[in-house]
Parts: structure tokens; sequence; C-alpha cells
């Protein structure tokens, strides 16, 4: 074959690999433009920050991953997220005064919050799934119905006087490593001296951490098993999945249920993290939960999407918060950049539907 | 003659006032291709629907191999082996050719000892053993089904049923979204079916396929069997004269004359 043709095919593949992951290239540019611009913006302590930025709408957008490749979406997710923070603080509060001791009390509150929160996403599946009620509804009325249970639970003030490890499980890390002299494993060094402590690095915020496991498991969850294969074969012919035996009300259930208890999982978070309970914690994260998931290449028709894609629509937006921050910039234009992305995913879809990420 | 492997007496569905299929009796053998033709409305899609289980028959039996059955949905007649292809073809189009095949019943191993995970090879060697017995060529298991024509869907709708032990394949309108090469393909891969002792009813419009693929014609007319033909001794105007209600005048003027 004429050397120029096998140039011409290489380019065209690169081209093409280039399209396919332009959400993970804008994320490049994203944090090149940053780092340039912006101080210390590339320093460990920030890329850190920027993963505990990234998680409630990672969190939330795993759950909205499984929905929308199934041709659905959860609107409830960001007051699922409120009604999971004030259950799981308000719990803790409770267990506490019970006379738990905190190790016991965060735990248990966490669990409770975990089983409460597959209600919502129960209701959700049965109008969806059962009944027929077009996913954008039935969640769009369980987005009322979660933030209207969470102020009456919260008596309409921010839940408070959780247990003060609840504040270290949110806030510590994994290691702390003082160069040459010092490796500390959960327990933050208490008696270093000032100059150490400048020198110390926190390495992996335990929420990440905790985050991280249910982000691998259901990733694995959607790619290798029969569980995600049907969660795809839904969202591309409904029909054909029911032809082949697949029980769809219940497999549709199980994905709302599984979106609201991440939105939970975020609320625990949440929790952990402020040391509080409020029902507007995740008011503003259903819109970013959305945009992650299409941003990542998951097309709202249904059939497509992917974790890998949804991880990397999360680290756009934190980015971008994160950067404005850095650089000084009101953070209401994060909303107006936020829905420009998200304009430009969907063009990019609509333009070069080729382009967008394969179901596996 | 052996004894049929679907026998059909008196088979009826009312929907309202309207009789859809009025009592039809209708016999198919292993290794024979049926076409079932008639104007809209004649009442064939009600009767194939009774034989995949989607409607109950009002009245009248249904028996497959000497056996009554009552099917209560289309999972019941696919597990006795009763598949329909119908035009939509049922595939999830963001799936791949041996995924679709298996949709529903996937291979798994397990992985780490307790965990059940897809078994993507083994389904990727079942799928390429069963085109292979039905001589289709399709270049990639991999490709997702959107990524195929239309012959070549079809070709995976079919594998699937045969796959999946199909003892009576019923084909709704095969031919009707095809360029003319893909046609004979699907045409042929009905007779590699008769070659295999799987009986095969195929709804057409189209003459041409009809008169080509199957060995015995029915003809429905406002949910009657007007007319039942062997292939071989009747004529494509001879068939749309029953299909439209015309032949027995017509047959009447030729005696005349």
């Amino acid at each position: 074959m004429p050397e120029t043709v096998l140039a011409a095919r290489r380019r065209s593949a690169t081209v093409l690999w280039m399209g396919r992951n332009w959400a993970l290239l804008f994320l490049l540019l994203e944090v090149a433009f940053f780092s340039i611009l912006g101080s210390r913006f590339q320093s460990l302590e920030n890329l850190q920050n920027i993963f505990v930025a990234c998680l409630p709408v990672l969190i939330l957008g795993m759950g909205q991953t499984f929905v929308i490749i199934t041709g659905g979406i959860d609107l409830s997710v960001g007051f699922v997220m409120g009604f999971g923070a004030v259950i799981c603080a308000k719990f803790m509060v409770i267990l506490q005064a019970a006379g738990l001791p905190p190790s016991a009390s965060i735990p248990l509150a966490a669990v409770i919050c975990l089983v409460v929160g597959v209600i919502p996403g129960f209701v959700n599946g049965t109008l969806v799934a059962r009944l027929k009620v077009p996913p954008f509804l039935a969640t769009f009325g369980m987005y009322g119905i979660a933030y209207g249970v969470s102020e009456i639970v919260s008596e309409n003030t921010p839940i408070s006087g959780l247990p003060a490890l609840a504040g270290v499980i949110g806030n510590e890390y994994i290691f702390y490593i003082i160069p040459r002299k010092l490796f500390s494993f959960l327990v933050r060094p208490g008696n270093a001296s000032p100059e150490d402590m400048r020198a110390m690095l926190s390495i992996i915020p335990t929420i990440v951490a905790i985050a991280f496991i249910f982000v691998i498991v259901f990733a694995f969850i959607l790619r290798r098993t029969r569980f995600g294969q049907h969660t795809y074969a839904i969202g591309g012919n409904m029909d054909a999945a029911t032809r082949s035996g697949i029980n769809v009300p219940r497999h549709l259930t199980w994905v709302y249920v599984i979106s609201s208890c991440f939105a939970s999982l975020s609320g625990i978070m949440y929790a952990l993290k402020y040391v509080t309970g409020r029902a507007d914690a995740g008011s503003a994260r259903m819109l970013d939960s959305v945009v992650a998931v299409v941003i990542g290449g998951a097309s709202l028709y249904g059939g497509t999407g992917n974790v890998k894609g949804t991880i990397v629509g999360a680290l756009i937006i934190a980015t971008l918060e994160t950067g404005m921050v850095n650089l000084g910039v009101p953070s209401h234009n994060r909303y107006i950049a936020i829905g420009m992305i998200l304009v430009l995913a969907v063009l990019i879809d609509q333009f070069f539907p080729e382009l967008v990420g394969k179901g596996e | 003659m052996a004894e049929a492997m679907l026998e059909l007496s008196g088979l009826t569905k009312r929907f309202g006032g309207l009789t859809a299929v009025d009592h039809v009796d209708l016999q198919i053998h292993a290794g024979e291709v049926v076409g079932l033709v008639g104007d809209n409305g004649a009442g064939k899609s009600t009767l194939i629907k009774m034989i995949s289980g989607v409607y109950h028959p009002d009245e009248g039996t249904i028996q497959f191999h000497g056996k009554e059955v009552k099917m209560g949905s289309p999972i019941d007649a696919l597990h006795l082996g009763i598949e329909t292809l119908y035009q939509d073809l049922a595939l999830a189009e963001n799936l791949n050719v041996y995924s679709n095949i298996f949709l529903g019943r996937e291979k798994t191993k397990p992985f780490l000892g307790f965990i059940q995970v897809l078994d993507h090879d083994t389904m990727h060697v079942e799928a390429s053993k069963v085109l292979k017995r039905l001589e289709i060529e399709i270049p990639s298991l991999k490709s997702q089904i959107k990524n195929l024509s239309g012959g070549q869907r079809q070709a995976v709708a079919i594998s699937r049923s045969i796959y999946w032990n199909a003892k009576l394949l019923i084909m709704d309108e095969p031919t009707a979204a095809l360029g003319v090469a893909e046609q004979r393909k699907v045409l042929d891969l009905v007779r590699l079916l008769r070659s295999q002792n799987i009986p095969v009813i195929v709804i057409s419009h189209q003459m041409y396929d009809i008169f080509s693929v199957t060995d015995r014609l029915v003809v429905m007319r406002r949910g009657k069997k007007a007319a039942e033909r062997i292939t071989k001794e009747t004529t494509p105007d001879e068939v749309v004269g029953l299909i439209t209600g015309s032949e027995e005048v017509e047959r009447k003027a030729g005696t005349g004359s």
C-alpha cells in the first residue's frame, strides 16, 4: 500500500480517536488552562480538592448513568441526596442520644440512610416501569416530594449536633506522610513541629476512597454482568428485551433504586463532610449529574454511556468549579459554563452520532 | 402423511363485533415452508399472534407435536420452540451480534469464584458456530447491529431462533425492507431451514417470494381460510384471484368459454 494512503488512514484514525475522546481532551485542556492562569493549581492539595469536589456529581452521576442508559432520566437525585443527608444526620444525632459511641452510630446511621434510600427509587421505578409514567414526570414528582419530606424531617433547619468523628471521616485523609520522617495511616499526626506540618503530604481523602469502591463495584456490574448487559439492552430496544424474556419492569425498578441509593450515598458523604444535614444539600447537583453523564458520551435516547465517561464528565465540572474559585471568578458563572458544556455535548451527540461512546 | 407438527382446528378470534379469524384449520409438517397470504385485514397477523402466544383464541385448539397447548404469553410459545420474527426483528441495535443472539440467556462464567460475569468468548464461539451452520457471513460478530444491513439483521434474528432450538419459525414479511440481493439471501436461508427439517410459516405480500420458497400456500380472506394450494400446482394469477375473491368468478368465466 502506498505510504500516503497509510498515513492518511493513520491520520483519520487519530481524528476519530480525538472525536471519541473529546471529553478527555477537553478535561486536559481545562487542567492546562487553569494551571497556566491559576496559582498553585497543579499542587497535590488542589488536585485532591478536585477529586473531593467531583464527588457529589460523580456519585449522583453513577446512578444517573444506569438510568440514562435505559433511556430514562432521574430528576429526583438532587433532593433525594438532601433527603439522604437529612436522614443520615438525624439518625446520627438520635443514635448518639441513645448512647451509642460514634464508631457505631455513624455506620449504623449510614446503613439506615441507604435502606431508607431505597424508597424513592422503588416509587420512581414502579411509576416508570409498571404504571408507564414517563421518567421525566415520575422523578419530577419525587423531586418535590423528597424535598418536602426532608424539610419536615429537618424541621426546616440544618441538623446539627452530629458526632465529631463524622467530620474526621469526612475531611481527613487515608495517608499522612512527612518526608523522611513519618508515615501514618488514617491518623493525622498531632504532635509534629510546625515545619513538619507544612511539609506533610496528605494523600487520598477518605471519602474519595469510599466513593472509589462504590464506583468500581458498579462500573464492574455495568460492564461485566448480565445485569449491565440487560441495562444496555433495555435502552437499545425495550421491546426486544421483553421478548428475550428479560423482566423489564423488575429490572427498571432496580435501576431507579440504584440511582436513589447513590443519591443517598452522596447525602451520607455530605453529612460526613459538612457535619450537618440539610434538605437542599444537593439541590444544584441534579443538573450537574445529567451533564456529567451526557458529556461522558451517553445519549438521552438510551442505549449508550459508561462509567468511564461519567467520571470524565464529573471531573470536567469539578475542575471548572475549582479553577474558577482559584482564579477568583464569581461562582454563578459556573452555571453558565456548565450549561454551555451541556449544549456542546448534546450538539456533538446530534451531529456526530458515530462519535458517541458505544455500549459495551 | 406423518403427524402434523402444528395443528390448528377451528381457531377463532373476535375483537368486539369483528371476527378477525373465523374457524381456521391448518396443519404444518416438519420441513415444509408454508406461505400465508391475504389482503390487509384478512386475519393473517391475528392468526400468527395466536400461534405465538400474543392472543388467546376464543374458540378452537392449537396442537403442537400432537398435544394441545394453551399459551398464556409469548414466553410460553418460546419455551415450546415456536419463534416469531416480526418485521422489526426485536434486536437491540446498540449491542453486538453475539450479544443479541444470547440476549436474555447470556452465558456466564465465575469471576473470583463467586461472581458470575458475561462469558464473551463462549458466546462469540457459539454464535459463530450457528452462523456457520446457516451459511451466514457477517464480517465481525463484535459489530453492533446498527452497523449491519437489513439482510444481515434478518440473519442474526434467524440465527438466534435457531440457536435456541426453534422447532417452528414464523416470519412476518421477512423481505419487506430489503434490497434485491439481500432478499435472495433471506430466501436461501429459508430453504436451508427447510433442508434442516425446521418448518417455516412465511407471511408475505411478495408473490415472487411466495412462489420461490414455499411448498404450500394458505390464502386468508375476511378471517376465513379461503383456499389452500400446493405451490407447484398453482399460479400467481390464481393466488391473486383467491386473495381478492375474484377467482371463483373468473373460473366460471373460464369454463364458459
